[in-house]
């Protein structure tokens, strides 16, 4: 049972952020398709606050600015499909929305929520991880705003861990536009395509030169504590032409690094098969890209 | 005694008001706080889409939507799509096609159904099971139900013409 003691629903950044420096003990509520059958079950236990930041217009919004998109946190997963700077420049972030639960729950479901539920198997996550996102959190400690950034890569510690101190908001995520040549693409396997936690998950990207990918960045999703890049695997993949080989002992080194464990989803077996298998299929495409 | 909240939105085309307490769900206040019993509880966790009602135009689980959240949005459940000619299109469909066996995910389809059509009027038989993924229907009649939105839709075309 949840003992909420205030409500508080502020129409601005400045106010969100000087409540959260008063009182520590607050929950946020975005889009709420977390946030509810996580307390409804008991999983979470909402604290004395709830905080309703779906009216602050600073949370809001899909812009680019100086060489950057900026995602505001309260983009819904919808907004994010439907948006036509995301459809041009950052076309693997729609994939992973196209998979992303059920249209009712895109409808809902916000990007910031995604990022702080920090879900090792969190659809947006991974995709976030492959462009080089930065979260920008902001918060009011000397009676002024002010904004710190961090490397996605960074931010998460644990399953539904961040490094998002209680008095700071998340207020979007910063990506620069992609270098011209940039190949960047997501998978995620589930039992059916909708409404499914994803079994595992991955994304590579670089910049793509005659079957050859440079400054590569590959992430894998639902096989650690957190989603997580694999830095082994990218050193694999840099520069390397892609024959069927070198596909071959990538994909092999892909499995090797993953430390999945067993869970009603899948066993840790299934996992690093996965993990071989879709890295290859995925390599062979960019092979023939 | 959980801490209540004093709302005010649009339902169904009417200004309401309600006291609702702030962990409760949209799903709970319409059924429970206004009386209105149109829309389903089904699994209580957004997977099944019987609770599917329109927000500011969109479709959501209500399931998974918090009552004060309502605030000042415009909320469209299936009795406040009754009184919408296309939505009883819709409705005269599902009876024609015999897309209605023990009638629980009927609302919610309807009204995703109802979304759909007005998002997507292109919308194709793959296009109908794509945007009704998320509603669940037990009896699994599906195929009479991607039927009879796809007539509606053909119907909508014929009629477009001049």
């Amino acid at each position: 049972m949840n003992e909420i003691e205030h409500y508080v629903a502020p129409s601005s950044l400045e106010q969100a952020a000087e409540y959260l420096q008063r009182s520590g003990e607050v929950t946020l509520l975005a889009g709420g398709t977390d946030l509810m059958p996580q307390s409804q079950s008991g999983k979470l236990k909402i604290k004395r606050t709830l905080m309703n930041i779906h009216q602050i217009p600073e949370l809001k919004g899909i812009t680019i600015e100086g060489g950057e998109i900026r995602i505001g946190a309260l983009a819904t997963i919808t907004e994010i499909m439907q948006s036509e700077l995301i459809q041009k420049h950052l076309p693997i972030l729609i994939e992973a929305c196209d998979q992303f639960a059920s249209d009712q729950i895109r409808n809902a479901a916000t990007l910031g929520g995604n990022i702080c539920n920090a879900s090792p198997a969190g659809d947006m996550l991974i995709p976030l991880l492959v462009l080089d996102a930065e979260v920008e959190l902001a918060s009011k400690p000397n009676g002024s705003l002010t904004r710190r950034r961090l490397r996605l890569t960074e931010f998460f510690v644990g399953p539904g861990k961040t490094r998002r101190a209680p008095a700071e908001l998340l207020e979007g995520v910063r990506i620069a536009l992609p270098p011209p040549h940039h190949y960047a693409r997501f998978f995620k396997f589930g039992t059916r395509p909708a409404l499914d936690i994803s079994t595992i998950s991955i994304g590579i990207a670089g910049v793509l030169n005659t079957g050859t990918l440079s400054n590569v960045r590959v992430a894998f999703g639902a096989v650690a504590p957190v989603p997580t890049r694999a830095p082994r695997t990218e050193q694999a993949l840099e520069g390397r032409h892609l024959d069927a080989a070198a596909i071959d002992a990538i994909a092999a080194v892909a499995r090797d690094e993953v430390k999945p464990i067993d869970d009603i989803r899948a066993t840790a077996w299934y996992r690093k098969e996965l993990i071989h298998n879709i890295t290859k299929r995925m390599l062979t495409h960019v092979a023939q890209a | 005694m959980s801490l209540k909240h004093d709302i005010e939105f649009t339902l169904n085309g009417v200004r309401r008001q309600a006291s609702v307490r702030v962990d409760m769900s949209a799903l709970d206040m319409l059924r429970d706080v206004v009386g209105l019993t149109g829309t389903k509880y089904g699994c209580g966790e957004g997977e099944c889409g019987a609770c599917t009602i329109l927000v500011d135009g969109k479709s959501l689980n209500s399931c998974l939507l918090f009552a004060v959240d309502c605030n000042g949005r415009n909320i469209v459940t299936i009795e406040g799509l009754a009184a919408d000619a296309k939505a009883d299109a819709l409705r005269a469909a599902f009876v024609e096609y015999g897309a209605v066996q023990c009638g629980y995910c009927t609302p919610g389809m309807v009204v995703q159904a109802s979304h759909l059509l007005a998002t997507h009027p292109q919308a194709d038989a793959d296009a109908i099971k794509r945007g009704i993924e998320g509603n669940l229907c037990r009896c699994t009649g599906y195929k009479k139900i991607v039927e009879a939105i796809a007539s509606v839709n053909a119907a909508d075309k014929q009629g477009a013409r001049p």
